[in-house]
């Protein structure tokens, strides 16, 4: 059996879309689809010889007008394990400098033939202006605050395998929603797939309107995590900040930092999520960063990588364009 | 060991249930048992102490929400210890100062502080509101979370408005979080522009610079915006303008979370008090015209300004004896906010329970204490006073350090005769 015949037989797939710019607007089905997909490469990934021809042939480039460390390496790794030509692209520090705009850049890649672009942005909605400008899929590595699709598809890929469903699943996000693209992608996916959703949150931390997505909203840590069958951490986005939303670390790490008291309210077997990079002492305290038992940090690692060359897999797909 | 305390024979008085009969009240370990009108029909129980009330009015102590105590920081103007004595003399049983301070009360420790030094001195009760912003610099928010979990009642910058909307709007949104509430000094700084007293005629021929009426009703509009946004719980201190209740009357009308109140000077006096330079009568917000003066009257009588506190202010004499331009401002209140208050009663303006809900029940529920109302379980803070006694107010008799009062020489009526925190008697007219 050749590896390319480890993954799951093409004819079941169609995604019916050319790009992947946000877990908004996904049915359930697509979804489904998607982590399905997920589901085998993890499989794929957990054998000696990993690497597939799928994307044999085709070219990926990783576009990344924001610095990233693991999302960047999670898509260069799903790429060249589905065998294709992966470029990395830091634009952040060489273009933008010389006055290029971000569409020039992206035209000059473009006449390059990629496939698929992998753009991560600083702003909202820059991905999508990029995406009407290219040939290729695009696939959204992060915009802004907006959306973070892939991170969305790996965390319910963990839960879902962890529990084996996502419907009737209380998941408490807490934290910096406000600033949060995850939040955004996870409210949005999970609201979708049947899940019961709470934020947790400091008033200035929860964008206006929020409960309009769907979703319950707390303010205090014990309350909105009674019961959860799932919590989700969120990293405090200083750098995002202008000004003061939170008083302080101390003050914040006390009333929304999850520690093993607070955490002694959600579900006896609730299991704690973080998509790193992780501020200890902030958000999370290290005994459950690190507890095997509660965390399941290092399994988001591993379904990241599955997930984003399920993404890859089907938007290279000859399929018609929506 | 049970203690109690009976006192017979008095006019009850409670603003909150509209209580006024004559009647007993029996206290034990420091709560109120049980009051009515045959309360001792069958004899006085053993008590430790009994106290002959003489047909005097016996209501629930007062509770000041706005007092500088100097301490810690300008001890040579005021301590907790002689505030604490002056506002037993008023009348007062609890008392909340502001957070200007040195350090400022932007930190737990301070707040402990305070809270030890008030358990040492055992006379009124004393809290404290918080900074809104570190160091009172209208930037960062304070910790407001775990302040309030010290003991920090509530969350102003005391004595300087928070002129960043911005600021604004992220303390009120985060003091929601935790139904924390946020009181406001409101007046616009750069409308100040150096100005010393109420923008009009008496500045001019004065030659003084002037604060325009309109500088407070800017930062209270403003803020009643920010509100509408965040939601929350707002307070405006002293309010000082016809304007500015009006838009507090607005306000409320519409529905938002939002109270005001007002110090004695701003219905006691006008902007004539003033006089010739007379620097006891410079404060901030500076005294106004006439007309406001009555709309002040008026917000208190229809209820759109919720509450009186007395924001006393001490000041030695070398913060006050200077060309009115440079002195300090503020006058001392807790030893005339009784009389004061009672002059609208007197004037004919509200009934006495009606004044005295402003210093009472009125601002006990603003701040969530249990106290200021007779209820079966609350704490026996209560005060035994003659609504009708004249007198004279002498600066040579005040308690407190500082005698930077304009009222001296002033007659009035009603006076405090004795003072319980807890059924303990803190203080009794000689």
């Amino acid at each position: 059996m050749t590896l390319a015949q480890t993954a799951p037989d093409t004819a079941l797939y169609r995604f019916p879309h050319r790009h992947m710019l946000g877990i908004e607007g996904l049915t359930i089905e697509e979804i489904t689809m998607l982590l399905d997909l997920a589901d085998a490469y993890v499989d794929q990934n957990r054998k000696h010889d990993k690497k597939s021809d799928v994307l044999r042939g085709r070219t990926v480039i990783n576009l990344f007008f924001e610095n990233s460390t693991r999302t960047q390496a999670s898509f260069e790794l799903a790429g060249k394990r589905l065998g294709g030509d992966i470029m990395n692209m830091s634009v952040s520090t060489s273009s933008i400098k010389k006055g290029e705009t971000m569409i020039d850049t992206a035209m000059t890649l473009n006449a390059m033939h990629p496939d698929v672009l992998v753009v991560r942005h600083p702003d909202a909605g820059a991905v999508k202006l990029l995406s009407e400008k290219v040939t290729g899929a695009v696939i959204n590595a992060g915009d802004g605050r907006h959306e973070h699709p892939t991170q969305a598809l790996l965390d319910a890929l963990t839960i879902r395998r962890r529990r084996g469903r996502l419907d009737d699943m209380t998941v408490a996000i807490c934290g910096d929603v406000l600033h949060s693209r995850v939040a955004r992608s996870n409210i949005h996916l999970l609201t979708t797939m049947g899940a019961r959703v709470r934020v947790v949150a400091p008033r200035t931390l929860l964008p206006s309107g929020i409960e309009r997505f769907g979703v319950d909203v707390f303010h205090d840590m014990r309350a909105g995590l009674t019961d959860c069958d799932i919590v989700m951490m969120l990293r405090l986005q200083t750098e995002r900040m202008r000004g003061t939303f939170v008083p302080s670390i101390r003050e914040y790490f006390h009333f929304f930092g999850l520690d093993h008291e607070k955490l002694s309210y959600a579900r006896p077997d609730a299991f704690v999520m973080h998509p790193g990079p992780m501020n200890r002492g902030v958000e999370i305290d290290s005994d459950i960063a690190d507890d095997i038992n509660r965390s399941v940090i290092r399994d988001q690692v591993e379904m990241g990588v599955a997930v984003r060359m399920a993404c890859l897999d089907l938007l290279t797909r000859d399929v018609s364009p929506n | 060991m049970t203690k109690r305390t009976a006192f017979v024979n008095a006019r009850l008085l409670d603003p909150t249930s509209g209580l006024d009969i004559r009647g007993d009240l029996l206290a034990e370990n420091g709560k109120i048992a049980d009051f009515g009108p045959d309360l001792f029909r069958d004899g006085v129980p053993d008590v430790e102490q009994l106290v002959e009330c003489d047909g005097l009015c016996l209501a629930p102590g007062l509770i000041d929400m706005r007092v500088q105590v100097r301490e810690p920081g300008a001890e040579h103007k005021e301590t907790i210890e002689s505030a604490s004595h002056a506002a037993a003399s008023g009348g007062i049983t609890a008392m909340v100062c502001l957070p200007n301070t040195d350090p400022v009360i932007d930190d737990i420790s301070v707040v402990e502080f305070v809270a030890r030094r008030a358990r040492e001195i055992k006379m009124v009760k004393l809290y404290c509101y918080a900074a809104l912003t570190r160091r009172m610099e209208g930037h960062e928010i304070t910790e407001m979370g775990l302040l309030a979990g010290s003991g920090a009642l509530a969350f102003t910058d005391g004595i300087r408005a928070v002129s960043d909307p911005l600021v604004l709007r992220r303390a009120l949104s985060y003091a929601r979080t935790f139904g924390l509430l946020v009181i406001q000094h409101p007046e616009d700084e750069a409308m100040i522009d150096g100005g010393v007293m109420n923008e009009g005629e008496l500045a001019s021929r004065l030659g003084l610079a002037g604060i325009p009426a309109i500088a407070e009703v800017m930062m209270v509009e403003r803020d009643l915006r920010i509100l509408s946004l965040t939601g929350g719980r707002y307070h405006a201190a002293h309010l000082s303008t016809a304007a500015a209740i009006n838009a507090v009357r607005r306000a409320k009308f519409d529905g938002l979370e939002v109270t005001c109140d007002t110090a004695p000077h701003y219905f006691a006096l006008n902007e004539n008090a003033v006089g010739d330079y007379r620097t006891f009568a410079k404060v901030s917000p500076p005294l106004r015209s006439e007309a406001d003066r009555q709309a002040v009257v008026e917000g208190l009588r229809d209820g759109t300004i919720d509450a009186i506190a007395s924001d006393h202010a001490p000041h030695d004499q070398d913060s006050k004896r200077l060309p009115f331009a440079q002195a300090e401002h503020g006058i001392i209140g807790l030893e005339t906010l009784l009389p004061l208050t009672l002059e609208l009663y007197h004037n004919g303006h509200m009934t006495l329970l009606e004044a005295l809900r402003k210093v009472t029940a009125a601002p006990a529920s603003l701040l969530r204490l249990p106290s200021g109302r007779l209820n079966r379980g609350a704490p026996a803070d209560l005060l035994l006073f003659d609504p009708d006694r004249p007198w004279k107010i002498d600066e040579e008799k005040f308690r407190s350090k500082s005698k930077n009062s304009p009222f001296h020489d002033r007659p009035v009526q009603g006076v405090a005769v004795r003072t319980f925190v807890e059924g303990r008697t803190i203080f009794s007219v000689a």
